[in-house]
């Protein structure tokens, strides 16, 4: 039985597993990559892990829009809070691709050069 | 793009759809998932296309980048302009309710569709601007 | 009443603003009405804090009509009043003060958008103090954040933009794991107003999904107020932005985070269990005491005197931090205060030196000898600001430390005070040097004369200098309001 308990304690979180998975991943590529565009990559794939993390809760198993319908007022329905943080969270994300792409094609052009090392060992930081 | 005759018919074809599919997204979004971010993704979405297939230049004909430039805040100040009006009308920022006297749902409908529409406008714009400026870069 | 709807004034006309100003582009007319609405939101939230105080009733504004908790509430409370007062005031002075150096440093085509950048970034740290909702706190983040990453990045050297994409991956990483934090304790109270998810989560505050929510929330911000060694965002980003921008950015960005951390360790996870059960108050006195001297230390050996002051921020940052870690009321009454009175005396000094920028054409510090005889007020500033930043008897930074001293020996800690002393020598080397440079070294022969920085700049520096002085003496206003502020923050836990 024990056995079972974990298997239920992996498959009923799957969400959760994956969200964890984005996250270190993400982070991951931020750390470890030089490329400034592949970075970027890695902080978007960071922030969809806040998409996941905010509206796999909010969903029901046979829940409906909430939208109240006549004749079926009690029916059941998924929280739409999150859907709608999200919204916002993924206009947030796209505005700072955005932003941050902008800027690597300026680094680009200034440097000549997209990797970190170089951009960061040209001339005098002090 | 001459040569792609396949392309050009099928964009053709499509982008209209799509347009008319923004607004739908657009208008249901009173009444189901939807609203103006979504259609303003879909409405870029289309021009996007269209700068694909016929090129940058006959895109910014159609669309200045000037224009857009104009059309980005200006979605803004309708969203904040509703707001402006219902203090004006003595209700809170966006207190949507006070825009009719007699209902306050009908005020919120009249609210959010004013408010959808100046964010069809930002983001549709925005995101067409965030093309034009990246593929425009380096001519 | 009007004064109901001055919480939504003071953040919606900056917003209605800088849409305006994207749209009109010239320069003077997009400066005229930045500077009258930064005006505007002052005097509203001098308004609002002069209220607060006399009736000792937070401000609740529903946003659009709806109640909260499920709607968005505005809350202006004296904590939230005073750091309103501390960003629109500095908004407005860094308006006057970066009418010279904005033309000297931005192309001439995108000042007037540099002012609307101004404006959403005003309003986004505006939005973060005055929101009573977690996630809307995250969105006016990213607002003031991205504005903030764009106005960085127009500074004249190719470095800043480098440096902007550095602050944007840290800045992105932050605020990413602050939402985390947040969509955890969505996840098992429900709501996201501040208030009522303090009030449900007390009884479940042990649960391992608050805990993670808390850590992650907390870690989250401590990158946006670049504690010890989260903070390598920021020495470049001063360094390279623009003078303006530094002035408003050192004086404003971080210690708005900062306001959100007190709220979130005090009000919604309460004294009893942050303080008492976790161990966040060692480890933030563990990180400050460092960053004061790591950060003084590595001022000492900038050769580039905005990076310096950058560093020194650092290790102001950290005495900040180190009145949260004391957790008891004179520590924290002492890290309110040095918020402001970092704000007003690095304000200062940034405007000094973006004057000197202005005029030598560099900031480095090979190249400001002689400055002191050819702009003596800019460097008579410098030095007044320097006292206070050595925290002098009769300067601000004396009130704030002794307030932190004292604090510290509350709980015993007398080497926590001898620690304090110690850096405060550390102070001495790295702005002794500037002086020094400036005051016993000759011009080189052949150097172009130097004038005095446009009397906008110097006067604004000024008022914020002699503001220093004064604040040191007459503590009333920083150390009244802080009194108050800490017992609003205390109040709930005991």
């Amino acid at each position: 039985m024990e056995g079972l308990n974990e298997l239920a304690f992996v498959l009923g979180g799957v969400n959760h597993w994956i969200t964890v998975f984005l996250i270190m991943a993400g982070l991951y590529i931020i750390v470890s990559r030089s490329n400034m565009i592949k970075k970027l990559v890695g902080l978007s794939i960071f922030q969809t892990s806040v998409y996941l993390l905010y509206v796999s809760p909010g969903k029901i198993i046979g829940g409906t829009a909430p939208i109240i319908i006549e004749g079926a007022e009690d029916q059941l329905y998924s929280n739409p809070l999150p859907h709608v943080l999200i919204l916002t969270a993924i206009v947030v994300g796209v505005a700072t691709l955005a932003l941050g792409l902008a800027l690597v094609v300026r680094v680009n052009e200034a440097y000549g050069s997209i990797e970190e090392d170089e951009v960061y060992s040209v001339g005098d930081w002090n | 793009m001459r040569g792609h005759l396949i392309l050009r018919v099928v964009s053709k074809l499509l982008i209209p759809f799509l347009l008319l599919f923004a607004l739908y997204v657009q208008f249901h979004g009173d009444f189901g998932p939807g609203g103006g971010f979504q259609a303003g993704v879909i409405v870029a979405a289309a021009f996007v296309l269209y700068a694909l297939i016929f090129g940058l230049r006959a895109t910014q004909k159609i669309i200045p980048p000037a224009l857009l430039e104009v059309a980005v805040p200006l979605g803004v100040l309708i969203y904040a302009g509703v707001g402006v009006l219902t203090w004006s009308l003595g209700g809170n920022f966006l207190d949507y309710g006070m825009l009719d006297s007699h209902d306050p749902s009908h005020g919120q409908h009249l609210g959010i569709l004013l408010v959808e529409a100046g964010v069809l406008m930002t983001v549709s714009s925005t995101m067409l601007l965030i093309f034009y400026t990246f593929a425009g870069r380096g001519r | 009443m009007l004064i109901d709807q001055f919480p939504a004034i003071v953040v919606a006309v900056p917003l209605v603003a800088a849409a305006l100003c994207a749209i009109i582009r010239h320069e003077t007319a997009c400066w005229l009405i930045a500077l009258v609405v930064a005006f505007l939101s002052f005097v509203g939230s001098a308004t609002m804090l002069g209220q607060i105080k006399e009736y000792g009733e937070p401000l609740s504004y529903k946003m659009g009509g709806w109640a909260p908790p499920a709607g968005i509430e505005l809350r202006v409370d004296l904590l939230s009043g005073y750091l309103l007062v501390l960003v629109s005031l500095i908004a407005s002075a860094v308006l006057i003060y970066g009418r010279h150096s904005v033309r000297s440093e931005i192309k001439e085509g995108l000042r007037g958008l540099y002012y609307a950048m101004y404006l959403l970034c005003m309003c986004g740290l505006l939005g973060i103090v005055i929101t009573g909702d977690a996630f809307n706190a995250f969105v006016f983040m990213e607002i003031s954040s991205l504005s903030m990453y764009t106005l960085v990045a127009l500074g004249k050297d190719r470095r800043a933009l480098a440096a902007s994409y550095q602050y944007l991956i840290m800045g992105t990483i932050g605020a990413t794991m602050y939402v985390i934090g947040v969509g955890l304790l969505f996840t098992i109270t429900g709501t996201l107003n501040l208030v009522d998810m303090a009030d449900r989560l007390g009884p479940i505050l042990d649960t391992p999904a608050a805990i993670a929510g808390m850590a992650f929330v907390v870690v989250g911000l401590s990158l946006k107020i670049a504690l010890f060694p989260l903070h390598l965002w920021l020495p470049n980003a001063y360094a390279f932005a623009p003078s303006a921008v530094t002035a408003f950015l050192a004086a404003t960005a971080t210690k708005v985070s900062i306001y959100l951390l007190m709220r979130f360790i005090y009000s919604v996870f309460g004294f009893g269990f942050a303080i008492e059960q976790t161990p966040i108050p060692e480890v933030i006195m563990v990180l400050s005491l460092v960053a004061i001297f790591a950060g003084s230390f590595s001022a000492i050996f900038q050769e580039n005197v905005k990076r310096m002051l950058a560093y020194s921020s650092v290790a102001q940052i950290g005495y900040i931090t180190l009145g949260i870690a004391l957790a008891n009321a004179t520590g924290l009454t002492g890290s309110l205060v040095h918020i402001f009175n970092h704000a007003v005396m690095k304000g200062a000094l940034f405007m000094l030196v973006g004057g000197i920028a202005l005029q030598v054409g560099t900031v480095r510090l090979s190249d400001m000898a002689g400055v002191g005889k050819a702009m003596p007020l800019t460097m008579f500033g410098f030095v007044l600001g320097g006292f206070s930043m050595l925290g002098v008897p009769g300067t601000v930074g004396f009130v704030s430390k002794w307030y932190l001293a004292v604090g510290a020996l509350d709980n015993g800690w007398w080497w926590v005070v001898a620690l304090l002393m110690l850096s405060s020598l550390l102070v001495l080397a790295y702005m002794g040097r500037v002086i020094e440079v400036a005051f016993f070294r000759e011009r080189p022969e052949g150097a172009a004369a130097l004038k005095e920085a446009p009397k906008s700049m110097i006067m604004t520096a000024w008022v914020f200098i002699l503001a220093c002085v004064y604040l040191g003496f007459d503590t009333s206003f920083t150390v009244g309001v802080a009194e108050q502020a800490v017992d609003v923050l205390m109040g709930g836990a005991q």
